[in-house]
């Protein structure tokens, strides 16, 4: 048994896949149509026959009002790894990210936490 | 003696003190105080007209002397940061909870702020009620 996919739930699955590969970089790797949605999937250029990210819509009723309890308190929805925290908040916020917290040394990691526009704090770490 | 268990009292479990470092910063405002002995014990009201709770019983907390270390460090932070903070630069392995009462403890005694920006919620360093201590204690006795 291996993980091959994770998700995130987003309001909108084009203005998603726009943020997901323009903004953060990642590639599409699938795009199935499924009447009213898609089967979705991006891929880190750095390994893209690796974990696919999902970008599954939202409109369950539980998950607004989870996603909303979360973006209050700040938390993210999930991390990234990234090479470098601050060289890669600089390029992100240059391109008009928003970030809920800035680059914070965490004990060995160096994290921070940006808005994905689709109603998700994603927090990017490095060691 | 005074000023000093004042100052210790408001001492981080690493040993800084943040009403020392707040008292060395020149130019703050000290909220036109200066005429008024306020029992800095249950509510009273400051300057700025807001009813707050004990100052000294919010600080008489570690964890909650940590919250204001690290809101100072860097202002305007979310739950999860401060959260993050405590647990890796602090070792408290507080419950979000219970940090969330930590704060509302702070925010009952005027000591931190809440701001609403769009969805996110960020919680500000107040020092005004600081100054209150530092003028009963230090500053009205500095001529004795």
């Amino acid at each position: 048994m291996r993980i091959n996919l994770t998700s995130v739930l987003v309001d909108d699955q084009a203005k998603a896949l726009r943020f997901y590969t323009e903004v953060l970089g990642f590639l599409k790797k699938t795009e199935v149509p499924l009447g009213e949605h898609r089967w979705l999937t991006v891929v880190s250029p750095e390994d893209p026959d690796g974990v696919e990210l999902v970008l599954e819509p939202d409109e369950h009723p539980a998950v607004r009002p989870f996603k909303l309890a979360l973006l209050a308190d700040g938390i993210p929805f999930t991390s990234f790894a990234v090479t470098d925290v601050l060289a890669e908040t600089q390029r992100l916020q240059a391109l008009g990210v928003t970030f809920t917290q800035e680059p914070a040394q965490m004990g060995p990691f160096t994290t921070a936490v940006l808005d994905d526009t689709c109603g998700n704090l994603i927090q990017i770490t490095s060691m | 003696m005074i000023a000093s268990a004042s100052v210790r009292t408001c001492s981080a479990p690493d040993g800084r003190s943040v009403l020392g470092r707040l008292h060395a910063q020149s130019g703050r405002q000290l909220l036109g105080c200066d005429a008024m002995p306020v029992p800095l014990s249950g509510k009273h009201v400051l300057a700025y007209g807001e009813a707050v709770g004990d100052v000294f019983k919010a600080l008489a907390d570690p964890t909650r002397r940590a919250l204001l270390d690290e809101l100072l460090d860097r202002d305007g932070q979310t739950l999860f940061e401060l959260c993050a903070r405590l647990a890796t630069r602090h070792g408290l392995g507080s419950t979000r909870q219970a940090v969330s009462q930590h704060l509302d403890v702070l925010e009952d005694a005027g000591l931190i702020t809440t701001r609403r920006q769009g969805r996110y919620k960020f919680h500000t360093m107040n020092t005004a009620p600081l100054y209150v201590i530092v003028d009963r204690w230090l500053t009205s006795h500095k001529e004795d």
